[in-house]
């Protein structure tokens, strides 16, 4: 029987795949290059990657 | 007609497999936080809270909106509307002291805007998911959802890069209440609209669970950490909608002239990792701790609805509209409404009225696309 065992299966493997497939397409981040843990505090601004934004 | 196969008897997981569920959770998050950034392992974290709160507590959008209209229960939409006061109590003196580092879900009203809001808020009713809850759905074995998500990250792909034509339509300036004033504002528009619900409310339906307390609390303390920890409100369809862009390139795609996508910033963030994405990293959460909570509950036996063809079809042209329309709205019920309202945009304000004035419909086509029976 098709249970939702399958459903969620194809889900997680197909966002692993995903998310291994791009970042061996856009390399491996810069751990040291990456911001502070907490934005708050940091004195950087936000990235501004929210879908309330208009693009800039 | 819909017809759900019995669910398997299984007994509930030992302390081992549990324990292994929430090793494995871990090693994900310290595996980000290590190759990657520890903001973004944070980030992770925050994002499978949400998904374990979500799954955990039954808590969502969609469903509360319909029992709302159908039954006259409004306890857990007024427990949206106070998980969104607890995060304004803290976002509107973050905001106005921190304005350098953190930024608000502010965006502009308009008819694009109304419009798009308006089919999110139908098309949420047809999937019975919304922004959080088709990735809730999706984690937690919903096939509907399953099958709506990438079309949903399509739709968003599609909808963010024909934006500004939208926008030329007509939109107004972005008002944004704030300080002192802005959060009192807030606060008595809705202590309004929950008094409103509960005075037209069945007087048996005039109870909130302590479910539902706890879970506005849980939702509420995970979004004041993300606008914390990320500098921006928690929001879902820019990341889907970037996964799309992602996809779009790798098979070829030159997004340069794209007037949103080929702007400088979302260039960069496309041929970025997405595990440096804040909105995938905290959607990426959302599925893995939902399927965390239905594997901890052993709910994975149960079967896959039979559903007809045309429910099928509905599913992916709703799944698209999901995530175009949300564009045009400038976020869904997290972006714009829970997120824009707690941190002072009228947008959210907006939004919740068109999207609500839009599920009706959306409930009125869930039997005649052939998602639930006929009554």
């Amino acid at each position: 029987m098709k249970t939702r065992l399958i459903v969620v299966s194809i889900a997680l493997v197909g966002l692993a795949t995903m998310t291994l497939a791009d970042l061996a397409a856009s390399g491996a981040p810069d751990i040291y290059g990456q911001p502070p843990i907490i934005a708050l505090g940091s004195g950087q601004a936000s990235g501004g990657a929210h879908c309330a934004a208009l693009p800039q | 007609m819909a017809t759900v196969s019995p669910a398997a008897e299984r007994p509930e997981p030992g302390a081992l497999p549990r324990a292994a569920l929430l090793v494995g959770a871990a090693i994900l998050v310290l595996a980000v936080a290590s190759f990657v950034g520890a903001r973004y392992g944070l980030l992770l974290a925050i994002g499978l809270g949400f998904g374990i709160v979500l799954e955990g507590f039954r808590f969502g959008f969609a469903g509360p909106w319909r029992r709302l209209i159908r039954e006259r229960d409004p306890a857990a939409t007024v427990a949206q509307l106070v998980s969104i006061g607890l995060v304004a109590l803290a976002a509107f003196p973050l905001l106005a002291t921190h304005g350098q580092e953190l930024i608000g879900a502010h965006a502009p009203v308009g008819f694009a805007m109304i419009g798009g809001a308006f089919v999110f808020g139908a098309c949420m009713q047809i999937v019975m998911g919304c922004g959080s809850g088709t990735l809730v759905n999706a984690g937690s074995g919903n096939a509907v959802s399953l099958l709506a998500l990438p079309f949903f990250a399509i739709g968003s792909f599609f909808g963010a890069d024909h934006l500004l034509w939208w926008t030329s339509l007509g939109t107004a300036p972005t008002v944004a209440l704030s300080g002192t004033t802005g959060l009192i504002v807030t606060l008595a528009g809705l202590a309004a609209v929950s008094a409103f619900l509960w005075w037209r409310a069945a007087p048996e339906q005039r109870v909130i669970p302590r479910r539902l307390w706890l879970a506005a609390i849980c939702l509420a303390a995970l979004a004041i950490a993300n606008l914390v920890v990320a500098g921006q409100p928690w929001g879902v369809v820019y990341g889907l909608g970037l996964w799309a862009a992602k996809g779009a390139t790798a098979l070829g795609a030159d997004l340069s002239a794209s007037s949103f996508w080929g702007t400088e910033a979302n260039m960069e963030r496309v041929g970025a990792s997405l595990l440096t994405d804040v909105t995938s990293l905290t959607n990426l959460g959302i599925v893995a701790g939902a399927a965390l909570v239905a594997a901890w509950r052993a709910g994975l036996g149960a079967g896959i609805p039979q559903l007809p063809a045309r429910a099928w079809v509905a599913t992916v042209i709703a799944g698209f509209l999901l995530g175009y329309s949300s564009r045009l709205a400038f976020g869904c019920n997290v972006g714009a409404f829970f997120s824009g309202i707690s941190t002072g945009s009228l947008h959210g304000w907006v939004w919740f009225a068109a999207a609500f004035g839009g599920a009706f419909y959306g409930i009125k086509l869930r039997p005649i696309l052939g998602l639930e029976p006929r009554t």
